[in-house]
């Protein structure tokens, strides 16, 4: 099966590839850019620990095709600190010690992230709806909802 | 939440802080390498084929098809690994035998249940891998099988194994069955002690299996060289241990395997064991390639895992003033395929917690056409306290005792005896009663169809054999590195006890953990050892090197090492007779390493005994809609013994996890198998794990009793918070409808039945 040409935006940086027409975007990322800071849980969408968004919406990359990136922009894990500053939800993170494993908490900060763009003053209820679609399996999710609302005062300078 | 009841009086600069982890901004930067994040040049991927029956018997397999389809580099059976004698080996409370191990990795005569692994195949991309394995040709007999252990034990069942012949019973029966073993506990006189109860409950309870849902599948990576050595990245709970069965099961010398710790992405007792690794390593001894494999999340539901189901009886017998006089269970555990399930830590765990004089616990290993069950988080404890703590609270309402109180009056402390042998080392228990006792929301009022449930929950906790090292640098920062796989921010809490003890601050100690080729044996990071012992090891090994760092400073100083002490971070001249010297830091000595006898290095093993165990009581309360039968958490508070709190936010952490998968286990949790015993819900859609918007916030209170064979009191904390939730549900579920559930998960339908009977 010949190979498809995506031109696409990663973070930010103009990104060509080539994959093949039934590979996942997070395959993509992983095995063809090794961006593997995106894992797979499950690769069915049910973890939403391979969260990208995709033109500011977010997915799960196991659910995209490599070739539907074309012409879009992507942001994953990858591009959220900015050099030695990291963004102030990666930082709340670490001060509420909101992962164990950490293997869910790049997807999570993703989708985070997403929440906070649309939504910079939620409800913990809110929250947690949002973060719905991303399985944490070592927290009980306390922290990480705790962080998460931390993160949303400190961008609202409240 | 912080209750310091027995608090000593020492005081601490780093422990009992909270500081951010060493590993903490590879994890949330992304750049953290977990098992399937590695890859090398000319690596080749490897798939494996699965058994789609339940129970067969394997009559040939055919692998020319795949092997001569391009770009396989090599196919694998059972046939390329070794034979192993049949032999228990080890402690019987965790005894294995490489007879079934191999048999698990790659089946031999039989397949003995959906997902049993056949074959593998290593091929240049992980698409031509997975055509291939599709190509491979297996001749099956499919046989009658067994789900469910009940039915697993009745003498018409269909045999796994038609030499098995029980352990435990004499005389031995003289006819194979699925009963692998059979096992007792007995104090007193069960006759006498029924004889002077009051009240009298015995109730039946069955548990599902459920997984331990780690969001990583196992993965690894194998480089196996013509010379025979051999580098295997895996994520696992213990990369020693995958070393030593990964070696035995593949007839290598251990010193020819390195095994590297990758991140570990959650493993709650599931990752202390092989399944991918033989494979890859043998695979790349037959290509010649690294090779690498990840398991799809419907392979870890189907071949990994789970922790198992269970069925028993409880009689538990009470004076009508709240005294236990005597208790009998019978627990039946569903090992999986293979012997080997938690049942004897169910049998001893059950009655543990309560001073009964006249116990007797009986329990049965049983296997049936599942994947062969792991540990999971204080393994077959939570099963027997979820009838054991349903029937205590059945006993409370009999007597009209508030069921704390029940608890309280018979907890155990330090000196009293067990059904198993050994007294009870610690106290603990009574202290997380009497904080929910005290807890200003445990006597509020409750709404309509709303009901308040309370159980606790017992776990040895562990020790073991570990190692630590400790390097003093050029500008004397510090490193420490041990062996114990960090899971949940262990790197953060060995690094403040080397910080405490060294009188450093945290930020100057660098904690890692190293390969098995850069540092001495440590056990697997489970049964909540790593705190205690791995910790024993790190103190160690910091007393070590301030005895060294003195003799450093009493050679510059030209004075006796006994004249020079060592005090907050510095070494210090005795007295003044020692003489007039500025205090030296460890920055001042590594400076003078050279002439004071080369690099500043040491290392300490310990095999550690004096653990705690580990209590935890806790109260919920649900809300129950009578019209679908769901069940809303309101409210959870947890109280744990966690002996002294090292980083007090990972303490909470485990307990909220801890909770959170027994709330799991409660209310959603289960392997549900079609008619062909096929697993019908493989997979997070199906097999649905608590999310955020399921739970209210977790209340953890850390109640700290200072273990007194720790030199800064640590008790494991990871697994006595997953016993109770079962049972604190089911308990206030019947507040909530006058309904006792006996059956997990209390799923919807469930409780709906039970709110609709007559």
């Amino acid at each position: 099966m010949s190979k498809q040409h995506v031109t696409t935006v990663i973070n930010g940086d103009p990104v060509e590839f080539l994959c093949s027409a039934n590979q996942s975007l997070l395959d993509v990322l992983r095995n063809n850019l090794n961006m593997t800071g995106s894992k797979e849980g499950c690769g069915t969408g049910d973890c939403g620990s391979c969260s990208v968004t995709l033109d500011d919406r977010l997915v799960c990359s196991c659910l995209v095709l490599g070739v539907e990136a074309e012409g879009k922009s992507i942001q994953t894990i990858e591009g959220m600190a900015n050099g030695e500053h990291l963004h102030v939800l990666q930082q709340k993170f670490l001060e509420h010690a909101a992962l164990q494993c950490g293997i869910c908490t790049p997807g999570i900060l993703i989708a985070a992230r997403s929440l906070l763009e649309r939504n910079p003053d939620p409800t913990e209820k809110e929250v947690r709806f949002w973060l719905a679609g991303n399985l944490c399996r070592c927290t009980g999710y306390n922290k990480i909802i705790e962080a998460v609302l931390d993160a949303a005062r400190e961008l609202r300078g409240a | 939440m912080l209750t310091n009841t027995k608090n000593t009086e020492q005081t601490f600069k780093s422990i009992g802080t909270s500081p951010i982890r060493p590993d903490g901004v590879p994890k949330v930067t992304g750049m953290a390498q977990y098992g399937a994040d590695y890859s090398l040049p000319g690596m080749l991927w490897a798939k494996i084929l699965r058994s789609p029956h339940a129970h067969a018997r394997i009559r040939s397999i055919n692998t020319s098809k795949a092997e001569a389809l391009p770009g396989v580099k090599a196919v694998l059976t059972s046939a390329d690994l070794p034979a192993q004698p049949f032999d228990y080996v080890g402690p019987e409370r965790v005894a294995v035998n490489y007879w079934h191990m191999t048999r698990n990795i790659l089946a031999r005569e039989k397949a003995l249940y959906e997902g049993h692994a056949i074959a593998a195949v290593a091929a240049t991309t992980a698409a031509i891998a997975a055509e291939a394995i599709a190509l491979i040709e297996v001749d099956y007999e499919v046989l009658p099988h067994v789900i469910d252990v009940d039915e697993a034990m009745h003498p018409d069942a269909p045999v796994l194994f038609e030499d098995m012949i029980t352990r435990g019973v004499e005389p031995a029966p003289t006819k194979p069955s699925n009963v692998t073993k059979r096992l007792e506990f007995k104090v007193g006189d069960l006759d006498a002690g029924f004889a002077e109860a009051d009240e009298i409950v015995e109730m039946s309870f069955k548990t599902a299996a459920v997984h331990q849902g780690y969001i990583e599948p196992h993965s690894c990576l194998a480089r196996y060289g013509a010379d025979g050595q051999c580098e295997l990245w895996s994520a696992s709970q213990g990369h020693f241990v995958v070393r030593a069965y990964t070696a035995k099961l593949l007839g290598m010398e251990i010193g020819n395997l390195v095994v590297h710790p990758a991140e570990i992405g959650g493993g709650f007792g599931g990752k202390t064991v092989v399944y991918v690794e033989p494979i890859a390593v043998a695979l790349s001894r037959k290509t010649g390639h690294p090779v690498k494999i990840m398991m799809s999340r419907e392979d870890v539901f189907k071949a990994t895992g789970p922790t198992s189901g269970g069925s028993m009886t409880v009689k538990i017998g009470v004076k009508k003033d709240g005294t236990l006089v005597a208790a009998d269970g019978v627990f039946k555990l569903q090992a999986g395929a293979f012997p080997g399930s938690p049942v004897m830590n169910a049998a001893m765990c059950a009655f543990a917690a309560y001073i009964i004089p006249n116990v007797r616990s009986v329990g049965f290993d049983v296997v049936s056409n599942r994947p062969k069950s792991a540990a999971y988080r204080a393994p077959g404890s939570p099963i027997s306290a979820f009838g054991v703590e349903s029937v205590l609270d059945i006993l409370a309402q009999k007597i009209g005792m508030d069921p704390l109180k029940l608890r309280l009056k018979n907890a155990v402390k330090a000196g009293s005896p067990t059904a198993y042998g050994p007294k009870h080392s610690h106290d603990g228990f009574a202290e997380t009663i009497q904080v929910l006792l005290d807890h200003p929301e445990y006597n509020k009022p409750l709404g309509k169809n709303q009901g308040r449930g309370v159980a606790s929950g017992f776990w040895f906790n562990g020790g073991g054999e570990s190692t630590a090292s400790i390097h003093i640098n050029e500008d004397g920062t510090v490193v420490l590195a041990t062996g114990s796989m960090d899971v949940g921010g262990s790197r953060a809490s060995m690094a403040l006890m080397a910080a405490e003890t060294l009188g450093v601050p945290y930020a100057s100690v660098r904690s890692t953990v190293a390969d098995t080729a850069s540092i001495g044996y440590n056990h697997v990071t489970g049964g909540s050892r790593v705190t205690f012992a791995t910790g024993l090891a790190v103190v160690e090994a910091c007393n070590k090197i301030i005895e060294q760092l003195r003799l450093r400073a009493s050679i510059m100083w030209d004075v006796d090492v006994k004249g020079v002490v060592w005090e907050d971070g510095f070494a210090k001249p005795a007295d003044k007779s020692v003489g007039e010297f500025e205090p030296l830091s460890l920055k001042a000595i590594a400076a003078k390493r050279a002439v004071t006898g080369g690099p500043i290095v040491t290392e300490a093993a310990v095999n550690a005994g004096g653990q705690a165990p580990g209590f935890s009581t806790q109260f919920c309360d649900v809300e129950v809609d009578p019209e679908t039968g769901s069940v809303k958490i309101l409210r959870f508070v947890a109280a744990q013994d966690v002996g002294r709190a090292i980083h007090p936010k990972y303490c909470e952490g485990q307990i909220h996890g801890g909770v959170v998968q027994g709330i799991g286990w409660a209310l959603n949790e289960e392997y549900i198998y079609d008619k062909q015993g096929r697993l019908a819900n493989a997979g997070f859609l199906d097999y649905r794990i608590p999310v955020a918007s399921d739970l209210p916030m977790i209340e953890a209170i850390l109640v700290e009793v200072p273990n007194p064979n720790h030199p800064y009191g640590v008790k494991g904390v990871g697994e006595a918070n997953i016993v109770p939730p079962m049972a604190a549900i089911a308990n206030a579920i019947q507040q909530a409808t006058g309904k006792r559930l006996t059956e997990l998960p209390m799923a919807p339908h469930k409780v709906l039945a039970a709110i609709d009977a007559v």
